[in-house]
């Protein structure tokens, strides 16, 4: 146990803050921020040199530094959208030379919006059961089918996609992943409204549209494990103890400020006490996070202590929200233009868009079924009988 | 920067584990439980043969001159395997009493002995830590103790006493001290030993070389370490005993681990817990490496431990069904280890209570 970073590290630190010192009033410009993190390396860093990247050698401890300096700092950090999380890393991992000098790039940039098209109206947990076909046409695919819970498809640019190109094989070995322009004919988005009141998801209808051939990732049929790469990714960026911790120091100044009857709401000892049991959570996590850093630095399995931090990152956001809403009581439910209105009515726009992250990227049962089975090795659910376990692959 | 234990605790710990999975045996457990023994003294020796009195004890009195981190481990494998021996008080917080506070002449002459395991030292400063009840308190002059003190740890067996007065004062006194009178306390938990004691113009010997009061929050600080992380393996043993128990136990068909709410049962408990170690690991850390956040870290890991513990105890409990419930599985033994950390040095709400006044969030 050594929690110093010694000195080569506390230059880096240094520098890091310098860099914000100077820089900060820039980073409303969200993507002339980008593009000035990525120069010094605080953005894309480990991506290589000639895909666009800062191509330094992966140091978490560094990447942890930017992270805790930007964070304490309240600065943004670089765009973390979809594309950047999930698309780049799996193209890395994955792609043709030519995939990745073609998007990497401007996707890290900013310049191109990239939506994730897996789930569909019958396959959300179950998601190897999707129904989204792609038939060989000459050079392309042809794709007929729907995508739903589709986050950002209003705004972006591309899609990475799972369709079925094999529907004589089980239903993991049917699937492929394929990437395409928003723009293609034959693609109709249509915004969902969530529980937030904003239309933070939507519906994707594909009618004949014509993929070529050469922009699927990985062969045909490795879509279900191309998308388990992607999934992974997702995973590490939910639940983050970073940001439960700069929340609990926002609660914490709001029930310093706001006062009922006069008395501050940190005075009232049932508000504090929640308050403190949310600390020792955050606390938790936090620390736990340090360990499954150093366990990736060392190359260790962490086992179960890794395939819990969704299932609790997620809750415990969700919950810090909740004492929030709580400790402003009336006020807590303000929402909208409303006058009396706290911090943009973030609270409460916190408290419905964490509920979605729970569910959202493998639902909470979905987690736990993981813990039990791999972390623990508890049974799977037996099989159905054949005749009702396999997805009928084949509608009309 | 490493967040993690080095090679030598992982080996420590295991030998620690591995020969109280010899000798702390369940029926042993039971055995003791029902003679209520004062502790199993040869569960006690073999813990001496690998020097765990000695864990924190610097190395030129006889102890291994270890950190409060591997104080933890142990004690979360005494916590495993619910032993029946003292180790809080008398190999963690005495010790801790006698650098703090005691003369180089009351160091020679206890911490050796600690160390070697010829002496047990119980610890009677609940009252600081957990409030006073029942008019307890303890008041000194002239070298004598007056009042009484509860939920004296390591009690059974002990030699010596450490004694905090209601000034924030700590006495020596021995346990066969005239005007001493010692009556056990008899809690749910019968794996390890409480009391009370009374004093009646009792002879103490002061501890006066250092700062009595910080002194004695350390060793409250310390001990509450030390229960979150007995909690913390007790807990864990639970979980792996009702997995264990989910992938046997058969009912309409199949085994009760293949249905669902048995297997969310069991994530649940598991990833309630889990970070609990991680905070009980940095708050052990922060004893001895950041003292500036010491006394918070392990009110919130006393605090959280008691609380996921609260839980794992009885979601266990559930998956064992009607067996779960009996004394002839034992099961019990560590629910009630856990219940009894939970209340021992302050209860949640009173740690928490502490956490927020160390944060200046309340008055105290
Ligand atoms: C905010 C948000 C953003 C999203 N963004 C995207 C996106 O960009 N792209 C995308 O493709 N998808 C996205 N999703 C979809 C998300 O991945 C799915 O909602 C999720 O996987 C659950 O699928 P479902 O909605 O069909 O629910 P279902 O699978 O129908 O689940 C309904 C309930 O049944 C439970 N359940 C299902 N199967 C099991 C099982 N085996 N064991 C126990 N319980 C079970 C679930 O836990 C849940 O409680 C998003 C979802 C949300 C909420």
């Amino acid at each position: 146990m050594d929690l110093a970073y010694g000195p080569e590290y506390e230059a880096f630190r240094q520098e890091v803050r310098d860099f914000i010192a100077k820089h900060r009033d820039k980073a409303s410009r969200r993507n002339e921020w980008q593009r000035l993190l990525m120069a010094h390396g605080y953005a894309a860093r480990t991506i290589p040199k000639e895909y666009g990247g800062y191509g330094a050698e992966p140091d978490i401890l560094k990447s942890r530094i930017i992270a805790e300096e930007f964070a304490s700092a309240r600065v943004p950090m670089g765009i973390a959208n979809q594309g950047i999380s999930m698309l780049v890393p799996t193209l890395l991992e994955l792609g043709t030379e030519e995939q990745k000098r073609k998007w990497i790039e401007p996707t890290l940039k900013g310049e191109i919006v990239w939506c994730q098209g897996y789930s569909e109206p019958g396959s959300g947990s179950d998601l190897a059961s999707l129904q989204t076909k792609a038939v060989e046409d000459g050079d392309d695919f042809v794709i007929n089918g729907q995508k739903i819970w589709t986050s950002t498809a209003q705004a972006a640019d591309m899609i990475f996609c799972l369709v079925r190109t094999e529907p004589d094989k089980p239903k993991h070995e049917g699937i492929s992943y394929l990437i395409f322009s928003m723009k293609t004919p034959g693609i109709e988005v249509r915004p969902l409204v969530t529980m937030t009141g904003l239309a933070e998801f939507n519906e994707v209808f594909f009618t004949d549209v014509r993929v070529p051939k050469k922009d699927i990732v990985a062969g045909r049929g490795q879509g279900w494990y191309v998308a388990n790469a992607t999934l992974k990714h997702e995973r590490g960026m939910l639940g983050d103890p970073n940001q439960a911790g700069s929340r609990l120091k926002e609660i914490v100044a709001l029930m310093q400020e706001e006062t009922v009857d006069g008395e501050r709401l940190i005075d009232n000892p049932l508000y504090r006490d929640r308050l403190l049991q949310l600390q020792a959570r955050v606390h938790a996590m936090q620390f736990h996070g340090l360990r499954l850093l150093t366990a990736s630095a060392k190359k260790e399995d962490p086992g179960i202590a890794r395939l819990i931090v969704k299932l609790q990152g997620c809750e415990l956001n969700h919950q810090l929200a909740a004492l929030a809403i709580d400790a402003l009581g009336e006020i807590g439910v303000l929402y909208g233009q409303s006058p009396h209105l706290r911090a943009w009515g973030t609270w409460q726009h916190r408290y419905m868009f964490d509920l979605g992250l729970i569910i959202g990227g493998g639902t909470a049962q979905i987690q736990k079924n993981i813990i039990s089975e791999r972390g623990l090795g508890m049974p799977r659910e037996p099989k159905l009988a054949k005749d009702n376990a396999e997805p009928k692959l084949e509608k009309a | 920067m490493e967040f993690g234990l080095s090679e030598d605790q992982r080996l420590m710990q295991d030998s620690v584990d591995r020969t109280l999975e010899k000798v702390s045996s369940l029926e042993r457990v039971r055995k003791s439980a029902a003679a209520h023994e004062a502790y199993a003294a040869d569960i006690r020796a073999a813990l001496v043969d690998l020097g765990v009195p000695g864990i924190v004890v610097p190395e030129d009195e006889g102890g291994m001159g270890l950190k409060l981190l591997d104080a933890a481990l142990i004690a979360e494998a005494l916590g495993r395997h619910v032993a029946p021996v003292p180790f809080i008080g008398t190999a963690v917080m005495a010790p801790l009493a006698l650098m703090g506070a005691g003369s180089p002449a009351q160091q020679r002459a206890f911490l050796p002995k600690l160390a070697g395991g010829e002496a047990v030292a119980g610890i009677a400063i609940s009252e600081r830590g957990a409030g006073a009840r029942e008019g307890a308190g303890v008041t000194a002059s002239n070298g004598k103790l007056n009042g009484k003190a509860l939920f004296v740890l390591d009690f059974g067996g002990a030699d010596v006493f450490v004694v905090g007065d209601r000034t924030g004062g700590l006495h020596l006194v021995w346990g066969d001290a005239a005007g001493l009178k010692k009556t056990q306390l008899t809690t749910i938990d019968l794996t390890r030993s409480i009391g009370e004691l009374d004093f009646h113009n009792v002879e103490a010997e002061p501890l006066v070389s250092g700062d009595a009061q910080a002194t004695t929050r350390r060793m409250l600080d310390a001990g509450r370490v030390m229960l979150a992380a007995d909690t913390l393996g007790a807990g864990w043993r639970m979980i792996e005993k009702a997995v264990d128990y989910a992938k046997e136990r058969k009912q309409f068909g199949r085994v009760i681990g293949s249905f669902q709410a048995v297997k969310h049962m069991c994530a649940e408990m598991a990833a309630e817990l889990e970070p609990g170690r991680s905070l009980v690991w940095y708050a052990a850390h922060a004893f001895d490496e950041i003292p500036a956040e010491s006394s918070l870290m392990a009110a919130h890991a006393k605090a959280h431990l008691s609380e996921v513990g609260r839980f794992v105890a009885r979601t266990a409990t559930e998956v064992h069904g009607g067996m779960g419930f009996t004394d002839l599985l034992g099961l019990h033994y560590w629910f009630k280890r856990i219940g009894l950390n939970r209340q021992l040095l302050g209860s949640p709400e009173r740690v928490r209570h502490d956490a927020a006044v160390l944060q200046g969030w309340a008055a105290d």
